[in-house]
């Protein structure tokens, strides 16, 4: 290709499409929604980026990804320089692909973006991934041992980033899981058609491969503390990034009834314990024929689709402000209503009906309307008087939010945390008030995305690691 | 994988177990609890612990056959291995020395009842002891419970053994011949424990039952162990499983511990048939 030619690159101003599940078809199963690029449309699409010289999706990128360098890759069909680019900072991939929110990140700041649809960075990224776990994981460099050992509380997005930079660059880490398998809510959160669980599982065996040792069934706070594995266990620093393991209730009448979930329980059930193959698999789970999702996140989103998955005849999502307020993603949104689920908008309950054995048959409801903007900025729901109504439900989820687990922080002793019981740690550099102790992710910011926890377990394994070296 | 050492029948359909688990084993304290997985596809169970040796590095739990998950555990022999084992959870029991202390056991809650009897009489305390099964044959560690009280009472529902009548009934006696009890503390079915706590109440003798609610975690992530208590909503795998029994809405307790009754007898037919047809993989024998 001639230079001339170059510059007077045709401009392709969509999106080449995801392909997908038909919606009415994949309400009814839990296979994945989104299938993912062709290598022609893969090729099609990182075509379609002006590698331009600012390069702006790469501030837009939490963990740094070189972007342009790797769609460049990807667009002379060099998959495996592609995913080995993308790899030297994102130690998950195929999850990222997945499920960052890349509309307000990188394709938020997309050159092409600003006049027409930005590159689909999160496809061809999928694609690499998806490619590279098709094809055998590619060897990868990591630095002499230094002699270091790090031990990584919890086994989600922050601690399998913080993990993998640490093994990288030579020290000995060891992540301890609570529960029986790692990945934190990416296995027991994120359902099974987002996020196929055989892809968590595949980015977990690469780290392996880098030598990292995941401890599972070990509850840090409980068979040992943070303390015991530096005092006694010889660690030299430790991460935390415990999550957000705490279910919110509405703390309204009737919320103890059978039938009301926490969104984590829901979930959890569903995802980690697989009850949807009952009783191939032991664990139940009963979601009723009408379920009501108090909540406009990305759970309450993933908890109404799942209940459709369930069985549920009718899957409500009960958020007490309008659409435009509700804190979910665009696309998830537009991926609940394709399904199938209803949307009662400015409503919200203000007790839990049961019946004498305690089973929910509904749940009262009170009318909003917006106000004045509150603390957030969003415009503040205001119950309108005399509206009272009763909606009929036989199962409730309440997805309004999760807080910080506290068994970490209430048995780490000169740690500091917040009122509400998050720890707090350094934007910059993930360090607690408590020397070679280092958090990030969910327990500090509260819930938040998969990609903003990576993004605080690259930080923390940055200083960790000039911890661990100036010391020496 | 977590080996089973030990294993013993301590009755029809009950079974203790001594477990490979030195991590658990150094930290575990009375009246906390474990969460075990059998297999692949298994529920999460919890189990308190009966017992626990720090050199040996075993924890023992003693379980009743009544599902699906604790029938398959059942057929499980010395060693054999279990998936996942997780601990010690839950609060241990408060140990001080409040003078006079009444340990009620019912049925597989003796074994619960075990080590925190012994702690307490470790602490100064008179204990006294007070368990019971439905039948003779159901009874089991009368010796241990002996070593671990001051003083141990023994009754059968049916008077097959020692005695014919409830724990309350012998606990009613033992408030009324001590004159003071100081503490309570009651493990076993809900009904017994809500008597008991019928019964203290009325003597103003503050009471502490241990609630085994359903769980996934274990952590206090799930929320599905929750509990009123004192008009609170608490989580039994963290604020507890320990409680002030005269605060537990045990009719509530007692509607949640069976919402998935219709499930469960569903699980046990399928297992009685063996393997699963639909190919996902599941219903391991």
């Amino acid at each position: 290709m001639s230079e001339e030619k170059k510059e007077k690159k045709k401009i392709v101003p969509r999106k080449n499409p995801m392909p997908a599940q038909d919606p009415k078809k994949r309400a009814g199963n839990f296979d994945e929604v989104a299938l993912g690029y062709s290598e022609d449309q893969v090729v099609a699409e990182a075509n379609r980026c002006l590698q331009c010289k600012n390069e702006p999706c790469r501030q837009g990128c939490p963990v740094e990804i070189d972007i342009p360098a790797f769609i460049k890759l990807a667009a002379e069909r060099d998959f495996a320089g592609a995913i080995r680019k993308n790899k030297e900072k994102n130690a998950l991939p195929a999850v990222c692909g997945r499920v960052c929110p890349q509309e307000s990140q990188c394709e938020k700041v997309c050159t092409l973006g600003k006049k027409h649809e930005p590159v689909a960075i999160g496809r061809i990224e999928r694609y690499i991934a998806d490619w590279e776990l098709a094809n055998g994981l590619l060897p990868r460099e990591t630095a002499p041992p230094t002699g270091k050992r790090v031990a990584v509380v919890g086994s989600g997005p922050a601690g399998l980033t913080c993990a993998a930079d640490l093994a990288r660059l030579g020290h000995k880490v060891t992540i301890f899981e609570a529960l029986h398998v790692a990945g934190g809510v990416l296995m027991y959160g994120i359902p099974e058609f987002r996020l196929p669980k055989r892809v968590v599982q595949a980015e977990i065996a690469s780290l392996e491969k880098l030598g990292v040792d995941i401890q599972v069934n070990s509850v840090v706070g409980k068979f040992a503390t943070v303390d015991e594995l530096m005092e006694k266990e010889g660690f030299d620093a430790v991460f935390i990034g415990t999550g957000a393991g705490l279910p919110y209730f509405m703390q309204i009448p009737g919320e103890n009834a059978c039938g009301v979930y926490s969104a984590n329980e829901f979930l959890t059930r569903t995802n980690l314990m697989k009850a949807y193959l009952f009783p191939c698999y032991d664990t139940p789970i009963k979601a009723g024929k009408k379920v009501a999702v108090l909540g406009g996140g990305n759970v309450a989103m993933d908890s109404a689709r799942t209940a459709l998955r369930l069985g549920a005849e009718e899957s409500w999502i009960v958020y007490r402000r309008s659409r435009a307020e509700m804190p979910a993603r665009h696309e998830e949104v537009e991926h609940a209503e394709e399904e199938g689920v209803k949307f009662a908008l400015l409503t919200s309950p203000t007790r839990i009906l049961h019946n004498d054995d305690y089973w929910v048959t509904g749940m009262e409801c009170l009318r909003y309307e917006l106000g004045e903007p509150d603390a957030s900025g969003r415009r503040s729901p205001v119950p309108i008087e005399g509206s009272e109504f009763v909606m009929e439900v036989d199962t409730v989820v309440v997805a309004i939010g999760q807080g910080p687990n506290p068994l970490v922080p209430r048995t780490t002793s000169g740690l500091e945390v917040t009122r509400k019981g998050n720890i707090v740690a350094d934007r910059e550099t993930g360090a607690t008030s408590k020397p070679g102790v280092y958090a990030g992710g969910d327990v500090v910011t509260g819930a938040a995305t998969v990609i903003l926890a990576m993004g605080a377990g690259k930080t923390a394994a940055k200083s960790i690691h000039s911890y661990l070296t100036g010391q020496s | 994988m977590y080996k089973i050492l030990k294993k013993e029948v301590l009755a029809p359909a009950l079974h203790l177990f001594e477990i490979g688990a030195p991590r658990i084993a150094a930290k575990a304290l009375a009246g906390q609890f474990v969460i075990l997985r059998i297999h692949e596809e298994g529920e999460r169970i919890p189990l308190t612990v009966a017992d626990f040796d720090r050199q040996e590095g075993t924890i023992t739990c003693v379980f009743q056959e009544v599902g699906k998950t604790t029938r398959q555990l059942g057929v499980l022999k010395e060693g054999d291995s279990i998936m996942d084992f997780v601990g010690p959870l839950g609060v241990p029991s408060h140990i001080e020395n409040y003078g006079r202390v009444a340990c009620v056991g019912g049925g597989v809650g003796v074994a619960p009842v075990h080590p925190v009897a012994r702690a307490l009489k470790k602490a100064g305390n008179e204990v006294i002891g007070i368990i019971g099964a439905r039948t003779k044959e159901l009874l089991f560690w009368e010796d241990k419970m002996r070593a671990a009280c001051t003083e141990l009472r023994v009754t059968t529902d049916d008077g097959s053994y020692v005695r014919k009548g409830f724990v309350t009934d012998v606990l009613k006696e033992v408030i009324e011949e001590k004159g003071r009890i100081d503490l309570c503390l009651a493990i076993g079915p809900l009904p017994m424990m809500r008597a008991v706590c019928d019964l203290t109440k009325k003597y103003g003798i503050r009471t502490v039952v241990s609630l085994n609610s359903i769980m996934v975690d274990g952590t206090g992530m799930c929320g599905c162990c929750r509990v009123t208590v004192n008009g609170e909503m608490k989580f039994a795998c963290v604020d507890g499983p320990e409680f002030d029994g005269h605060g537990v809405d045990f009719a509530e307790m007692a509607r949640r511990s069976v919402i998935y009754r219709e499930q469960e007898r569903q699980a046990v037919e399928v297992y009685g048939e063996s393997a699963c047809r639909c190919g996902c993989g599941g219903g391991r024998q």
